[in-house]
């Protein structure tokens, strides 16, 4: 494959700030989500929101493929599909968005909340949904409140459409009032992984902890000067520079991934309210211990194993840093839609020396990377999954790291046998 | 602007994906955003192909907007031909880049390439899925499909329809294969499925075609007929009648005698069909919504090859809804032309069928009405993938229908057994080779539910009080009749009696009630 021109346009290495590490900058075709698809556990999170995405044929479609059954279950989204008339201006298109969310808030009563999400098209053709939000929530109050966000693919990759969603959220916050939080954790969790992190930040004696998205749209939490925030997820970049400007301070750690990750991460909470050492050993050594007994389960399987990530959830660098340090695998790619300097500064400072960082994609060009290094394990979107399982690479799909519960101490043995299963399954059979 | 939880078909690329994914030898440029790449794993999940589609998309995002797609589109013309080296090159956009009009085929073809472009305009505001794959095996005939200099005394036909991602077109294909070269008649090329471009350019070679799929085929059966006057097969041989038909035309085009081929050892359904223990079968209600093509060949089999009574059927092929609604009128009934399934969903709960057979949207349907469900049609499901040989088409096909739509009935024995023991307790919930409770919904609904009570009330049997003009009310003693009746006729042993008492402005359905309802109502 050497010497076959690849349809980059734009590769350059470049370091990252006080990091000396190269990074190859690819542009070329993505292999990746965009932002709609953030949808499908955005509605299982926010109980009362519905998501109307003005969108095509294309999104509906998208969506409803990567939400797989949950389409069945009386999903809290839909889409709503430009056609020819609105597009030829036969037929207003505000008026028409109107006729559809009228239609659908007199269906689902429940509703507390919608987003109008834009989609490429809508995007293309200039339809203004903050203004149609405004009109609407205007009309629906207080009954219903109405935002709106892009989940395009020309503006966003996959999790970067729950950046845009809880960032559309940041200005209906209210403001700090006494007996507000102190501790705002940001992203979407879990509910489980949530309640977990909860009852550990009371042992730890934080009681005034919030976490955003809220289950219900009603219970958003409050955000002034004093407000700490700890980002549970990696790719929240314009969420957590809008709760900046509202006075949260971020808290530097790295994420809860992995005992070491996890406790990082508790640690530099607890590090910020003053928990004394003593308090902080008595709580985590418990779970601590479990959370290293669960994952010493899959170590064996996969200690010593090479390991390439593509691109996808922005959660590659974490998770690579969790395969490497807690698993003895040896990291050869990471490759990551977009490589967030600052957030992520802690979890490079974990990486070894060796691996090679990749930020954006030529999926080609990177299929051949990929090749000639012949991973023991590849880390790759469903796209992509098969074809290589085909060529004698064993995959794990990526989409399964962000749908399942993965933070915290009593999900890393899970995490772990995430990567190990397709290495065990492998070893299994005989056909 | 239409208001979709849920849409049948995909936009129209996707079809010309089925086409190109199917094809050897071609490669798909598509001027797309980011993100459309998600459909690639429609083929490599649903599917489980191994190879990845050939399907180059420029993922265009925000700043390349800003400066020029174009560029960027023949950029990526240009990698793809350079790394596939395929034959030709299909061009085209996903509905955004419709809306950009960067013109992928003049972009394309002014680029001086050493191959072939075909450029294909699927207008992703208008069309869907089908179309699209339609639209673009009809551009690349179009394109390739040359005059012979001579045509191969032996006579040929071609197979045009299958393609990647299609209901049992990899089974299909096989078992219409082997009944053709059964009949002494060879393939020349089948098309879009294994077929190169060089392949389609050898399509006149056949003395006629074959039309697997009208959806996807009719549009280049036409231009065959008119460019190069090649007949064309237009019985889809689904079920046994159709596939008796079927070789009847082919004989007709292939000027042989259809009769010593109209048998088949292996052709089990129509036995088993007769067979004393499939009397049970006899005016079974079924209700079909699918493609258009397997919706007409269902209802053909449900009436005339199992004794079925068709009491609905629909589609969403809306270029077909013609045909679908002149076959409705055979089955005495209207067919229901849409692509929201809400009103599928509706007209199943309404006619209370005692199967269902559709797509896997059908399947959740009937799922959550509780009514038994056999596929027949895309949407495509990976369960629809079998691993093992399951065609619909020809002889074959006939017995895997019969198979797939009467195990998911109770077995005909076993209802009789049930009926006898209906007593027995062992018999008294879901006692099936089915083994899933398969409860319908509403009858699994508590009798409270049925009464329309204030918010916060604690509801028993106290306040089951009848509501004038509401619901009707069953007595205890009525329910625990209802409650004798086996779980799966008991739902509609209850819609029937709450119907009756309704209207006949019954309030308390009492065990006459009942049965009453049982005598007047049943069919």
């Amino acid at each position: 494959m050497d010497g076959l021109p690849g349809r980059t346009v734009d590769t350059s290495i470049d370091a990252i700030g006080c990091d000396a590490r190269p990074v190859l900058r690819e542009r070329g075709q993505r292999e990746v989500f965009c932002g709609l698809t953030g949808i499908v556990w955005l509605h299982r999170k926010i109980q009362d929101a519905f998501f109307l995405v003005v969108g095509s044929r294309t999104c509906a479609h998208l969506i409803q493929s990567a939400a797989g059954v949950m389409i069945f279950a009386e999903p809290r989204f839909a889409t709503a599909i430009i056609d020819e008339r609105d597009l030829a201006g036969l037929a207003d298109a505000n008026d028409e968005l109107d006729r559809v969310v009228s239609r659908l808030i007199s269906r689902r009563p429940d509703i507390k909340l919608l987003f109008l999400v834009g989609s490429c098209p809508s995007e293309v053709i200039k339809l203004d949904l903050s203004r149609a939000a405004l009109r609407l929530s205007r009309q629906m109050a207080p009954a219903v409140r109405v935002l709106s966000y892009s989940g395009s693919g020309i503006e966003t990759t996959f999790t970067q459409g729950e950046d845009a969603c809880l960032a559309s959220l940041v200005p209906e916050m209210p403001v700090v009032a006494d007996g507000a939080a102190d501790l705002l954790v940001v992203g979407a969790l879990a509910d489980v992984v949530e309640d977990q992190f909860r009852r550990l930040f009371g042992e730890l004696g934080l009681d005034r902890v919030a976490f955003f998205p809220p289950r219900k749209a009603g219970d958003l939490p409050a955000v002034g000067p004093g407000t700490r925030m700890l980002l549970a997820q990696p790719f929240l970049a314009e969420t957590a520079r809008l709760l900046e400007e509202r006075g949260a301070v971020r808290v530097a750690a790295p994420f809860p991934l992995g005992e070491e990750g996890t406790t990082a991460w508790l640690r530099a909470a607890c590090a910020e309210f003053g928990v004394s050492s003593a308090r902080f050993e008595a709580v985590t050594a418990a779970p601590r211990e479990r959370a290293r007994t669960a994952i010493a389960r899959s170590r064996p399987v996969l200690d010593g194993k090479s390991i390439f990530l593509f691109p996808d959830s922005q959660l590659e660098i974490p998770l690579g840093r969790f395969v490497s340090r807690e698993l003895g695998m040896r990291l050869t790619e990471i490759g990551t839609p977009y490589l967030h300097r600052g957030h992520l500064a802690e979890e490079l400072s974990w990486l070894p020396e060796s691996v090679a960082l990749s930020e954006g994609q030529d999926v080609e060009r990177q299929l051949d990377r990929c090749r000639d290094m012949r991973p023991d394990l590849t880390v790759c979107g469903l796209g992509l999954a098969n074809p290589l399982e085909a060529e004698g690479l064993a995959t794990k799909w990526s989409i399964e790291l962000l749908f399942s519960p993965i933070q915290g101490y009593d999900q890393a043995g899970d995490l772990a046998e995430l990567f190990a299963r397709p290495l065990v399954r492998r070893a299994k059979l005989r056909v | 602007m239409q208001l979709t939880l849920w849409t049948y078909e995909g936009p129209p690329h996707i079809g010309a994906m089925r086409v190109a994914t199917a094809m050897e030898g071609l490669h798909y440029v598509l001027h797309a955003p980011q993100g459309d790449t998600y459909a690639d794993l429609l083929f490599t999940m649903i599917e489980r192909r191994q190879k990845r589609p050939p399907v180059t998309y420029t993922t265009f995002q925000a700043r390349d907007l800003g400066a020029d797609t174009a560029d960027l589109f023949k950029q990526s013309v240009r990698d793809a031909a350079e790394r596939f080296k395929p034959q030709a090159l299909l061009v085209g956009a996903s509905c955004t880049a419709e809306l950009i009009q960067d013109d992928p085929g003049g972009l394309a073809r002014s680029m001086g390439l050493d191959l072939p472009v075909v450029a294909v305009e699927l207008p992703a505001y208008q069309k869907k899925e089908n179309w699209g794959a339609a639209e673009t095996l009809y551009r690349l005939v179009r394109e390739f499909a040359r005059r012979p200099e001579h045509v191969p005394a032996r006579t040929s036909c071609n197979i045009l329809g299958p393609t990647a991602l299609g209901f049992r077109h990899r089974d299909d294909l096989r078992e219409i294969t082997g009944l053709l070269t059964g009949m002494g008649i060879s393939v020349n090329v089948v098309a879009p499925l294994g077929a190169s471009p060089a392949d389609l350019a050898r399509l006149g070679e056949a003395h006629f075609n074959v039309m697997l799929y009208p959806e996807i085929a009719g549009p280049t059966a036409a231009f065959l007929d008119k460019q190069l006057g090649q007949k064309s097969t237009r019985t889809v041989p689904i079920g046994m009648g159709a596939t008796c038909d079927f070789i009847a035309e082919v004989a007709e085009l292939a000027g042989i005698d259809a009769g010593p081929h109209l048998d088949s050892a292996h052709a089990h359904a129509p036995w088993y069909a007769r067979s004393v223990d499939s009397n049970y079968l006899t005016g079974k209600r079924v209700y079909i919504f699918g493609d258009a093509t397997h919706v007409i060949a269902a209802a053909r089999i449900a009436q005339d090859e199992l004794g079925f009574t068709v009491v609905g059927m629909g589609s969403y092929s809306r270029e077909q809804a013609r045909d679908v609604r002149e076959a409705a009128k055979r089955y005495g009934v209207e067919a229901l032309i849409t692509d929201d399934y809400l009103d599928v969903e509706d007209q199943v709960a309404a006619l209370q069928p005692e199967l269902v057979l559709g797509s896997q949207m059908e399947r959740h349907i009937a799922k959550r009405l509780g009514v038994p469900c056999a596929m027949i049609s895309a949407p495509m499901h990976v369960q629809d993938f079998p691993a093992r040989y399951a065609p619909q088409m020809g002889f074959e096909g006939a017995n895997v229908i019969f198979d797939s739509w009467v195990h998911p009935l109770m077995m005909g024995l076993e209802e009789h057994l049930l009926q006898m023991f209906r007593e027995d307790s062992e018999f008294s919930e879901a006692p099936s080779h089915l083994g899933h409770a398969a409860a319908p919904v509403r009858a699994a609904e508590p009798v409270a539910e049925l009464v329309a009570a204030p918010e916060g009330a604690v509801l028993d049997v106290a306040v089951l009080e009848a509501v004038p003009g509401g619901p009707p009310v069953w007595t205890a003693e009525a329910e625990k009749e209802l409650g004798k009746i086996p779980f799966f006729v008991r739902g509609k042993a209850r819609r029937n009696t709450e119907k009756y008492a309704s209207e006949c402005g019954i309030a308390r359905i009492s065990i006459e009630t009942l049965y009453e309802a049982k005598a007047k109502v049943g069919r």
